[in-house]
């Protein structure tokens, strides 16, 4: 049985985030990058189903640019993952490109009998590319998965959805299934995984041998940071005064009472 | 003219304020709008959709769509998007919205922005501004000419205007499909309570509130103010509250238009979470605190003396 994981290598949330100079990309000379945190707990769920089926093996596949995506995998394949595959793309795909490079790799390399995500990713903040890739493979899919379980013929999983309602889902066959925070809680890659994750296998294709073609149904048309804003209006008295002012800045200046 | 299709969601048997903002913009546009509503109390939801200027509604009015199941509902919109001919697909980044759209996108070959801030309808060309890197940068993006548009927008973004029309129902019956997924249950969560992602106000708790036994005074304000609790991830982590409550990054992202965060320091992953707030009030006994930076006003104090003040004087002005 095989379990496939899909991962994402994204700058680390306190990298300090700059435009460069096309206008349209970050400046990612001084970028640290990490895995994608929802990425985290989609490699600890295959990992300890791996675990519990055996037999079964982990592949973590991840699509981005050679010079740097492949750390994401050694990490992956430090956590436990088996084998790691490589498709080396360009920076800022869009989803869908990204969607059909997973689900051709997928198709070649599987049978899958779950494809674990994340629920998205903290960089293009699309979350779309697990719900795309479950239409390429024409199979189910479910987001925002803080539990599973598998039996022979299907999974069972619970979605978190608003007002902290959720929603338990059954899916036959082959799934993917995009995890949230609370699935699991993510190790840490030991000292011996991270020297057995040097041998263990990393595959590196890319998306002309996979027969993908860019795809620009969307694009950026321009990267932005947020305006500067004016420092805070410190309020001064005792907290009942405090209060007080608060609350008519809130209705007479700020306007949204 | 383009023609734009705006699929909406309703809670509690009208139609939510998400969708009221994504019909007015529509309107706005001076392009045709039609709408679409989903499962048994879709016939009473497409006359309040006449209110806010829908000329047409797709009226899918089968129990079986009460429950969001993502095949049974990818395969209705595909069709239905096909169907209406339209050029502009307008949907909130709900729960379900974005676990639907993308698939919807894929099997049509159209694009999608998902989580939009800000849009722009010209004709039957659309821009939209969305957060990305947690909220440290916004991305204008445009589409592929001849592309279809879907556009995915995150509640209270934009005014609701009413232009009341009496829309033409259109009945439909989508094809049937080979379901592999089966909603066996829905636990229900709180009650009454708007979710985080679409409050017009949120009230946070941080560390600063010492025990989760004091959040009962968060409570206590938000009830004054009509208002969600939300809290940062150190007490979800401290199990002090359920995850379902937390704002930030592994949390979620909320844009409400007033944010109170009492003892949040403020963490990056936590202002990436809130970032997208109009006003933001700060109350923390740490001058320096980073929350501070983001905030619009700021009282440096004890929350345990500021916020019972605080809720007296809002029930004062709200209440009188």
């Amino acid at each position: 049985m095989k379990f496939f994981v899909c991962i994402k290598q994204v700058p680390d949330t306190e990298t300090k985030i700059k435009v460069a100079s096309d206008g349209v990309s970050i400046d990612s000379s001084a970028v640290k990058w990490v895995m994608n945190p929802y990425d985290e707990y989609a490699v600890e769920e295959a990992v300890k189903l791996r675990d519990a089926n055996p037999g079964s093996q982990v592949h973590v596949i991840t699509v981005g640019p050679k010079k740097r995506a492949g750390e994401v995998l050694r990490t992956a394949l430090a956590m436990g993952a088996d084998e790691g595959l490589l498709i080396d793309a360009p920076e800022n795909l869009d989803p869908w490109t990204t969607a059909q490079a997973l689900a051709k790799a997928i198709a070649a390399e599987g049978p899958a009998q779950v494809i674990f995500t994340g629920k998205l990713a903290i960089d293009d903040n699309a979350s779309s590319v697990s719900q795309m890739l479950a239409e390429s493979l024409k199979i189910p899919h479910t987001t925002v998965v803080s539990k599973f379980s598998m039996t022979a013929e299907s999974v069972q999983v619970e979605r978190d959805v608003e007002g902290g309602a959720k929603e338990v889902v059954q899916m036959q066959g082959s799934s993917v299934v995009a995890a949230n925070k609370g699935l699991n809680m993510p190790r840490y890659a030991s000292l011996p995984g991270i020297m057995k994750a040097k041998k263990k296998v990393l595959k590196e294709l890319d998306l002309g041998g996979l027969g993908v073609t860019l795809s620009t149904k969307t694009k950026i048309l321009s990267l932005e940071l947020p305006a500067e804003k004016a420092p805070a209006k410190i309020l001064s008295g005792d907290s009942a005064a405090q209060a007080h002012q608060l609350v008519q800045l809130l209705r007479d200046e700020a306007k949204v009472l | 003219m383009a023609k734009i299709l705006v699929f909406t969601e309703s809670q509690n048997g009208s139609l939510k304020r998400s969708s009221q903002e994504l019909l007015s913009v529509a309107k706005k546009s001076g392009n045709s709008v039609s709408a679409v509503a989903f499962g048994s109390g879709a016939n009473q939801l497409a006359a309040e959709m006449g209110k806010f200027g829908a000329a047409e509604v797709y009226v899918v009015q089968e129990a079986s769509f009460d429950i969001y199941n993502p095949e049974l509902f990818a395969n209705a919109a595909a069709e239905l998007i096909q169907k209406s001919g339209a050029t502009i697909v307008l949907a909130s980044a709900s729960s379900l919205g974005r676990d639907l759209f993308p698939r919807v996108a894929a099997r049509l070959d159209a694009g999608i922005v998902s989580d939009a801030t800000e849009i722009q309808i010209q004709g039957d060309s659309v821009t939209t501004k969305k957060p990305v890197y947690s909220g440290k940068a916004f991305a204008k993006m445009g589409f592929a000419a001849g592309a279809i548009q879907i556009v995915l927008m995150r509640a209270n973004q934009l005014p609701i205007s009413e232009s009341p029309s009496t829309p033409t129902l259109i009945p439909h019956s989508p094809g049937k499909t080979d379901l592999h997924t089966l909603i066996k249950e829905v636990v229900k969560g709180a009650v009454g309570k708007l979710d985080l992602t679409e409050a017009n106000i949120i009230v946070s708790g941080g560390r600063g509130l010492k025990e989760a036994a004091n959040f009962k005074m968060l409570e206590d304000l938000a009830q004054v103010l009509g208002a969600t609790v939300g809290a940062s991830r150190a007490v979800v982590d401290a199990g002090w509250v359920s995850h379902g409550m937390q704002v930030g990054q592994t949390g979620k992202t909320v844009a409400p238009s007033l944010y109170i965060a009492v003892g949040i320091s403020g963490a990056i992953q936590h202002l990436a979470g809130m970032s997208g707030s109009k006003v933001v009030v700060a109350i923390n006994s740490d001058p320096n605190a980073p929350i501070f930076q983001k905030a619009t006003y700021g009282i440096v104090g004890d929350a345990f003396d500021v916020v019972p003040k605080l809720t007296e004087e809002f029930k004062k002005v709200l209440h009188s």
